[in-house]
């Protein structure tokens, strides 16, 4: 990442933070503190299974929510401010602007999300748990979480360069949703006839990001082992997948008559 | 002969409209013009002209349908040329969470400073343009003429060789406009060249060595102020208050116009001692007498009348 980019980057993290887009840290405290105090008083052997499924998946949604809201107004909103005016002016090309405000959006979402999993840990200290070695899937389950907001968020930036926050919403939205139910559709596709509709729907599982792979909440809870081959290979494709997309919407923002 | 500061050459740009987007809109038609370097440039034009077009063109916001510029010899597609140049946006919006001192700072990192000379560079635009004491104030706080004044320092805070101004008077007071107009002679004196659009005839007169004239896209002309308009005297303004408890004679009175105490008239030059004579045996105090010459607006206003008539003669010939 160029100077410039980090310039750009830090400034996103700010924005973020001045609008108190941070305060749903808050709301997730909150969830937290009920969750453990309910737990606490009804469920007997099971509180680290209910406490860290409840974390992770307050992670998750709070997090995608972030990351959807805030990435589809990214760009967008800089054009309609003409925010973008003076900033282009400047020797910074548009490219380094997109990466500059795609990571800006994951520096505050990764803050976010590790402030998150420390109230997880809170949690989990508070029903009176004492830590174990197999806690380490709780972090790899995070990090998962995070590979799968990366992605959103480059799919949200994606649709900002060149669509309104309502749609660019409903188009990440409705990606991220096929995305997360993409193994189903091809089983769906090899289960009719129509050679047709098996091709559909196979060309979607691999087109869409499958966003199933990066869910290991469950595991988590369980206290069972994520394995590495699994880290690996998430990483690799969110890596993969994230270049692409960022490509393309560099490909279309380059293009574009600021109006 | 030194590279000019701007050159542009056959400038066109198009716009899309209607539902299919199949008809276009010509808001920019081959404009050629070229900036020397130190030299100031009044872009002059009605609303829709096509001087934002150009402006935001050069800056690259936008792309050319046709035709290309130079700055400094260098394409307006290289973003390395965008150290040389400044650009204050017209009616420009920043980020509004950021106070004038943080909104400095960050645009000041683009150019690699570093802290110590950010601070120092920041603290003097903002002390330039009047904003000192409202350097800790968030943007969201501010009046349009103090963003007005926060885009001037942004647009000049790493001393650009090239200077683009979209509008730079509008939103200010009259102080305001006074300081901008100072601020521009101040870069006219540094040797870096100005090119600023502006509606306000006075201010271009009063500041520009050239002026170039811009009407539904398409360039009228070019020029340095006197050149365009002819500096032949048309007639002359006498001022003059008349005697208490008098009436002016019918003669004067039917000519002169009435300003609040004073009388303004205007007579053709061959006139002048015979009226200056005539008002004297009136017992009027005369104020001033000064030659009526034409106007840059009335230049402005000439040519804008033609391209209104012109259009709508081609409105007349589609019907």
């Amino acid at each position: 990442m160029s100077a410039l980019t980090a310039v750009v980057a830090i400034n996103t993290f700010r924005e973020a933070v001045r609008d108190r887009v941070l305060y749903n840290l808050v709301l997730f405290a909150l969830v937290m503190i009920g969750a453990a105090i309910l737990v606490g008083q009804i469920s007997i052997g099971i509180d680290r299974l209910v406490i860290i499924n409840l974390g992770l998946s307050a992670i998750s949604l709070f997090g995608l929510v972030m990351a959807v809201f805030i990435g589809v107004g990214l760009v967008y909103k800089e054009i309609e401010k003409r925010t973008l005016y003076s900033l282009l002016a400047k020797p910074i090309g548009r490219q380094q602007f997109l990466v500059g405000k795609y990571a800006g959006l994951l520096l505050t979402l990764a803050v976010n999300t590790a402030l998150m999993t420390i109230g997880l840990a809170g949690a989990l200290f508070y029903v009176g748990r004492p830590f174990m070695r197999s806690d380490l899937s709780i972090l790899v389950a995070v990090y998962l979480i995070l590979l799968e907001l990366a992605l959103v968020t480059a799919l949200a930036l994606f649709f900002s360069c060149f669509s309104t926050p309502m749609l660019s919403t409903l188009f990440t939205l409705g990606i991220y949703l096929t995305g997360s139910f993409a193994a189903d559709l091809r089983e769906v596709g090899d289960l009719t006839r129509s050679p047709l509709l098996k091709g559909f729907m196979r060309a979607l599982y691999y087109l869409l990001p499958n966003f199933h792979n990066f869910n290991a909440i469950a595991v988590a809870a369980h206290g069972e082992t994520i394995p590495f081959s699994l880290v690996a290979q998430n990483t690799l494709y969110a890596c993969a997948y994230v270049t692409v997309v960022l490509l393309a919407a560099a490909a279309v923002f380059s293009r574009r008559n600021l109006k | 002969m030194s590279t000019p500061a701007i050159e542009i050459l056959g400038l066109t740009k198009d716009y899309p409209v209607g539902f299919w987007r199949k008809r276009t809109r010509r808001s920019l038609d081959h404009l050629t013009l070229e900036v020397e370097q130190g030299e100031v440039l009044g872009f002059l034009g009605p609303n829709g002209a096509g001087k934002t077009t150009t402006l935001k063109l050069l800056m690259g916001l936008i792309f050319p349908t046709a035709g290309t510029a130079r700055i400094r010899g260098r394409s307006i597609d290289d973003v390395g040329m965008h150290r040389a140049i400044g650009y204050l946006p017209e009616q420009p919006y920043f980020y509004d969470y950021l106070t004038a001192h943080e909104l400095l700072d960050y645009y000041a990192r683009f150019f690699g400073y570093g802290a110590a000379e950010r601070r120092k560079r920041v603290g003097r635009f903002l002390e330039m343009v009047g904003l000192a004491t409202a350097a800790d104030v968030q943007l969201r706080k501010f009046s349009k003429g103090m963003l007005q004044r926060a885009g001037i320092a942004q647009a000049i805070l790493h001393d650009p060789q090239v200077v683009f101004l979209d509008e730079p008077m509008s939103g200010l007071d009259p102080v305001g406009r006074r300081e901008v107009r100072d601020i521009i002679l101040q870069l006219k004196q540094q040797g870096r060249t100005v090119f600023f659009s502006t509606h306000i005839l006075s201010d271009a007169e009063m500041l520009c060595d050239r002026v170039a004239v811009l009407v539904g896209g398409k360039l009228q002309g070019a020029g340095a102020p006197g050149d365009i308009v002819s500096m032949a005297v048309h007639g002359m303004e006498i001022l003059f208050e008349g005697r208490q408890g008098r009436e002016l004679p019918r003669s004067l009175a039917e000519r002169a116009v009435h300003l609040g105490g004073r009388y303004r008239i205007e007579v053709p030059e061959d006139e002048l001692y015979a009226t200056v004579e005539h008002l004297r045996t009136c017992e009027a105090r005369i104020l001033s007498v000064t030659p009526v010459r034409p106007t840059l607006e009335d230049y402005f206003l000439r040519l804008v009348g033609r391209e209104k008539s012109q259009s709508h003669a081609v409105e007349v010939l589609v019907r």
